[in-house]
């Protein structure tokens, strides 16, 4: 008999220079994460766009998780800070709409964290997986 | 209602216009009915006395118009600020998007501007005439003989309820006095709407925004909705020029629009006052401006030229994007 558990759709932004490599390291040590997240690789983690995780979430996706290097060991100096600023205003709206908040999270991860990147895809992945499916920011003609 | 009179404005208009400091007046002008006042530039004297008004009509935000008009006219152009319109102005003058040498302001007073749509909720649509009768509005329509009697208070725009200053934050010429900083209760409704559970907020969002036909309206009026090329228009976008086709349509414009104007939005209320549909789309602005406030600071864009917007800005012990819902919670 087969069982429809939902299985989530995540996305991950990760930046190039610290989170990327974390997840590279995650696959070196053979940690286990789940397969549900998937990656996408930007130069800084302020490289994402509202829209981008907006996007996201209309093509499917259940959660979305924003990695970057932690706080003052951006590559470009600065650029963590303001996702850091941006993210808490964009989130905070979202749930300020009725969105749940457990779908969306920023975490710093650096290149030699590799546990740590296995250890928070699997809690973001856990957390999302209760959450069930995206069905307050969905696109039905999206839908696969 | 307004302390200051037409007349005034005119006689101001007219000697600045004869002696040639400005080419151009920028002020609002007669439209088809007594309540849809429309921004014009007048450039003769004679124009002037026909065409201009000034009534409890004139709720328009005149800061955007410079950054187009600036270029199309010789010399300066006289503009009419109401206090909340100088936060704009100088909101912009911040993003360099006018040449303020070529702006002449002139700040006038003012009482609060009438909501055109909770006028004709109070007296039926069908408005013929409307009469200015100290701090009451006599309101004939077509279908009744009697002209009703409106007071003004009870049909102000939402913005003017919760006016937030009285006070010019710019301007090269005063009329009337010089006004207060007011501690207003604006985030009391943005405070109710967090109190609620997620599925009310939800439910509460739905309803509101299913509303929206995509008329731009919003955007258009923003005065900080200035770009030359707007997402929105974006044609490889799919969302461009057209009706959202669904709820996560709706959404995403609505959260993308006030989060483009987030940390730059002075809380003019200009798109919920030209909003046809009547969305309460203030309160997403305001959410962002309540959240800025309470996580970085008290900020309040245009209150002075050249202050950096907090969402372009940062210190190095900033709050962590999960923390916001901790706080929250334990405020709760």
């Amino acid at each position: 008999m087969q069982v429809n558990e939902h299985k989530p759709l995540i996305v991950a932004f990760c930046c190039n220079w610290c989170s990327y490599a974390g997840a590279d390291l995650a696959g070196n040590n053979r940690l286990n994460y789940p397969a549900d997240v998937k990656i996408i690789r930007v130069p800084c983690s302020c490289r994402v766009n509202p829209m981008f995780i907006l996007r996201a979430f209309q093509r499917g996706a259940d959660g979305v998780i924003i990695c970057g290097c932690h706080p003052g060991d951006c590559h470009y100096t600065s650029g963590n800070y303001y996702t850091r600023r941006r993210m808490a205003a964009l989130f905070s709206m979202l749930d300020f709409l009725g969105i749940e908040k457990e779908r969306t999270r920023v975490e710093w991860v650096s290149a030699a964290e590799g546990a740590k990147f296995a250890a928070t895809m699997n809690d973001f992945v856990e957390q999302v997986t209760a959450l069930g499916e995206n069905k307050r920011l969905e696109d039905l003609r999206c839908k696969r | 209602m307004q302390t200051i009179t037409k007349q005034q404005l005119l006689d101001k208009a007219d000697s600045l216009l004869a002696n040639g400091t400005v080419t151009a007046v920028l002020g609002w002008s007669k439209g088809e009915f007594g309540y849809d006042v429309t921004p014009k530039m007048f450039t003769t004297k004679e124009d002037l006395e026909q065409n201009f008004v000034w009534n409890d009509f004139c709720g328009v935000n005149f800061s955007k118009y410079l950054v187009s008009k600036t270029d199309r006219f010789e010399g300066k152009i006289l503009v009419f600020l109401k206090p909340c319109d100088t936060y704009s102005f100088n909101q912009l003058l911040t993003e360099h998007r006018f040449d303020r040498e070529k702006v002449y302001a002139v700040g006038i007073p003012c009482e609060g501007m009438v909501d055109v749509s909770k006028l004709k909720a109070a007296t039926g649509d069908g408005i013929s005439e409307i009469k200015e009768d100290g701090d009451n509005l006599l309101v004939t329509t077509i279908y009744e003989d009697e002209p009703a009697t409106v007071p003004c208070r009870d049909v102000l725009l939402e913005r003017c309820i919760n006016c937030k200053s009285k006070k010019h934050v710019a301007y090269d010429e005063l009329l009337g006095d010089e006004g207060e900083i007011i501690d207003s209760a604006r985030f009391d409704e943005v405070a109710q709407i967090e109190a609620m559970t997620p599925d009310e907020r939800f439910a509460f969002w739905q309803n509101e925004l299913s509303r929206c036909i995509r008329c731009n309206a919003c955007r258009d009026a923003c005065p900080a909705c200035t770009c030359e090329k707007c997402v929105f228009d974006n044609p490889n976008s799919g969302v461009e020029n057209k009706a959202p086709a669904n709820s996560f349509e709706e959404k995403m414009f609505h959260i993308i629009r006030a989060y483009h104007v987030a940390g730059r939005c002075t809380d003019c209320g200009e798109c919920s006052r030209v909003c046809p549909q009547n969305i309460p789309l203030h309160l997403l602005n305001r959410k962002f401006i309540k959240d800025i406030n309470e996580f970085y600071g008290e900020y309040q864009a245009g209150a002075e030229v050249g202050s950096r917007a907090p969402l372009v800005d940062y210190t190095t012990d900033d709050l962590e994007p999960g923390e916001v819902f901790d706080r929250r919670d334990m405020d709760a």
